[in-house]
């Protein structure tokens, strides 16, 4: 079906870029066969380090001609397999395309190459008085990486996702062509939003050689609360009262006594208090520091009269350090309690988080696995954990595959969705082909040929 | 036992204004906080208070607004405080501070150990916590990384002298500073900041309210030392790169990470 690489290939694409950015063979690391998902490797048979769209574009006409396929990868963190080289051929690394290009505070908007690290963003954000709102766990995750997942993170409660952030793209198609998609203009009713389709589409549709992103103004003051309850039913119980209260959370995000248990392992941090069951950390933000504090006020009564024990106050620089560093570490320190896990990204409607997560308890017990989990509770993302630890490999894989398919099915019984940040790559295919349907699939079809009609671009993933 | 833990309000960011007559920092407007190596203090002293079953006591110097930084000593586990507030106190250096506070110790009673920060974020002088100690006639260690035991009169401590980690047992009363990254500090309570009455508990002593002040030993006219010029520290970010086969360099690394105590 596609072409292997040839010299005749390799030596067009050092034509296109140069030769100490093309690697292949043994030359390549075993760490582009996979992402951070276990089980599912492939090397790609050449790596291409671009620099440019121009490059980009080059490479990309190439392969369109001599029906080649090409995965794009960032900084390789993904969780779902969506930049594993399935079939071979070229694998395009974007992370040396890492530059800011340019801050524009008359438009609110900053524009960067996709392989600038979220952290990166982050700083130079804050720096210029800014805030770039999405804010996903992962800090080592290229923009690139985060657009084509559409990410969440920490602070969609208030703010949105990804998505809600891109005002532009550029992206070059699978033939070559460069396309530019929306800019830096606040509204858009331009036809169909091409840009929309990229966003969250796994690297399938085209590559994303730049974005224009909305910032917010800093918000001056962020005071956050961890707040201790006795049982994980008492914690998530309180969420579905707190969107109620209509209270102005940016974040709302519950943990397991065990979870912190491993990251102070993980990372040789103690976390400020763990003498309690359960958790949530509740985040406030704005500009006037006595409303904040009436805001941190009303959600501490609230909490303690839901049960909370009490609500410490996490307000300083070194305070929020100590809490956000233990709870951004979650997912390492989980996968490095365990032999090797799998991840359930599921999103439920946020009243429906409580039983969802009362339920993996049920299955964790039902199939004598341990299931920790953790997430946004606020916006009903969920991260679920299955973990191998002792298991033998049939029994592992057997109990895997049973804890999913529950998992997956009670999700869809609450109206909830395969997948709220992590997207579907490789290893989710299934679940969203139950999920959605012979009729929404051929949509996605139709749009993938319509774009990528040779299917060079990231075969094997989504659908 | 009896703890005493001194603390300082310290700007809440790095963005402060110095007045250029004075080089004092301009604290009005800006943002407070405890000073970051306090909290390890009080870490400490609130761990030690539990497992001896005693009580920790804060004390601090600094204008009325540093009762803020108190009120948060008392919501993360402090029995009650002293705030040493008077225009004479103002513009203190090290020795003037350590002079000051040694009396406002005495206003709080009996002690077994005083606690304080190794430093702080403001003045970066590390001097405050031995002048104190001097002052009352007391041992001291400094930059003290953890309290291996407390029994019988005395207090077992490893601290970190830069080339050496020193294990010390010393006679109480005494004082130690506690080093940075001791110990994670707890947060503050909601619950006791809603249930203390902080005005209550907090008692805020000027020059007159000590009798036996000498004001000439206070404040601006109590330092010999003043302040030239302010300056933010040197950043180091200096890389290093060794070369050689993998034994060589695993070596190499060994040795690094010992000598800056990592390993």
């Amino acid at each position: 079906m596609y072409n292997k690489v040839t010299q005749k290939d390799i030596d067009a694409l050092i034509a296109a870029t140069s030769a100490d950015r093309v690697l292949y063979g043994e030359s390549i690391s075993e760490d582009y066969s996979h992402d951070e998902l276990g089980g599912i490797s492939n090397m790609p048979e050449v790596l291409v380090k671009v620099l440019s769209t121009e490059e980009v574009a080059a490479v990309m006409k190439h392969a369109s001609q001599n029906k080649i396929p090409v995965v794009v990868r960032g900084s390789g963190t993904g969780l779902v397999g969506a930049s594993v080289a399935l079939h071979g051929g070229i694998m395009l690394e974007t992370t040396a395309m890492n530059k800011i290009l340019e801050l524009d505070e008359e438009n609110l908007t900053v524009t960067v190459q996709p392989g600038v690290l979220l952290m990166e963003l982050a700083a130079f954000c804050e720096e210029h008085d800014f805030l770039y709102p999405p804010d996903p766990g992962e800090k080592s995750a290229t923009i690139g990486g985060n657009i084509s997942t559409n990410a969440g993170g920490m602070r969609a409660v208030k703010y949105g996702v990804t998505r809600d952030y891109v005002r532009g793209l550029t992206a070059v198609l699978p033939s070559g062509e460069i396309v530019t998609l929306g800019g830096k203009v606040v509204k858009n009713s331009s036809g169909y939003s091409l840009k929309d389709l990229i966003i969250g589409s796994e690297g399938t549709l085209a590559v994303i050689t730049e974005a224009v992103l909305k910032l917010v103004p800093l918000p001056k003051i962020t005071t956050s609360l961890l707040v201790p309850f006795t049982s994980i039913s008492d914690a998530i119980g309180t969420v579905p009262l707190l969107i109620k209260s209509r209270a102005s959370l940016t974040a709302i995000e519950f943990m397991e006594q065990g979870t912190i248990l491993f990251s102070e392992e993980y990372l040789g941090k103690n976390f400020p208090d763990k003498k309690s069951p359960a958790y949530l950390i509740l985040t406030v933000d704005g500009n006037d520091k006595s409303v904040v504090d009436a805001e941190i006020d009303k959600v501490a009564e609230l909490c303690i009269g839901a049960g909370a024990t009490d609500a410490l106050i996490v307000d300083t620089e070194e305070r929020k350090g100590s809490v956000w560093s233990a709870r951004g570490a979650f997912l390492e320190a989980i996968k490095a309690s365990t032999t090797e896990m799998d991840e359930c990204d599921v999103v439920v409607p946020r009243n429906k988080v409580a039983e969802f997560v009362l339920y993996t308890h049920e299955v964790s017990k039902q199939l004598g696995v341990r299931i920790p989990s953790f997430g946004h509770a606020g916006d009903g993302n969920l991260h679920v954990y299955v973990c191998r630890d002792d298991l033998a490999d049939t029994a592992w894989k057997d109990a895997l595959e049973k804890a999913f398919d529950l998992l997956y099915k009670k999700a869809r019984a609450l109206s909830g969705l395969v997948s709220g940040e992590h997207g579907i790559g490789y290893a989710k295919k299934g679940f969203l082909a139950e999920d959605y349907g012979e009729t929404q699939l051929s949509l996605m079809r139709g749009i993938k040929s319509a774009f990528d009609p040779n299917c060079i671009l990231n075969p094997g993933k989504v659908f | 036992m009896n703890i005493i833990v001194c603390v300082k309000q310290v700007p809440g960011t790095n963005k402060v204004a110095v007045d250029p007559v004075t080089g004092v920092l301009i604290r009005d407007g800006v943002d407070s906080k405890i000073n970051p190596y306090d909290l390890f203090a009080l870490e400490e002293g609130f761990s030690l208070a539990e497992k001896t079953d005693g009580c920790v006591k804060t004390l601090s110097m600094g204008p009325p607004q540093a009762k803020e930084a108190l009120k948060e000593t008392l919501w993360m586990g402090a029995s009650e405080s002293v705030l040493l507030s008077d225009r004479k106190f103002g513009g203190a250096d090290v020795a003037a501070t350590s002079c000051a506070l040694a009396l406002g110790i005495k206003k709080l009673g009996e002690y077994d150990i005083i606690i304080c920060g190794k430093q702080t974020t403001d003045g970066d002088t590390a001097q405050v916590g031995p002048e104190l100690a001097q002052r009352l006639g007391i041992e001291h260690i400094a930059n003290v990384t953890e309290i291996l035991e407390c029994r019988d009169g005395y207090i077992t401590v490893t601290a970190d002298l830069d080339t050496v980690i020193q294990t010390a047992k010393i006679k109480l009363p005494c004082l130690i500073t506690i080093e940075k990254d001791a110990n994670t500090p707890r947060l503050p309570s909601y619950n006791r900041k809603k249930s203390m009455d902080c005005d209550e508990l907090i008692k805020v002593y000027s020059v007159a309210d000590i009798p036996d002040a000498d004001e000439n030993m206070l404040g601006l006219k109590g330092s010999p030392t003043q302040v030239e010029r302010i300056f933010p520290p040197e950043k180091n970010s200096g890389q290093e790169i060794s070369e050689g086969s993998s034994d060589e360099l695993c070596d190499k690394l060994f040795e690094l990470l010992s000598t800056r105590k990592f390993i």
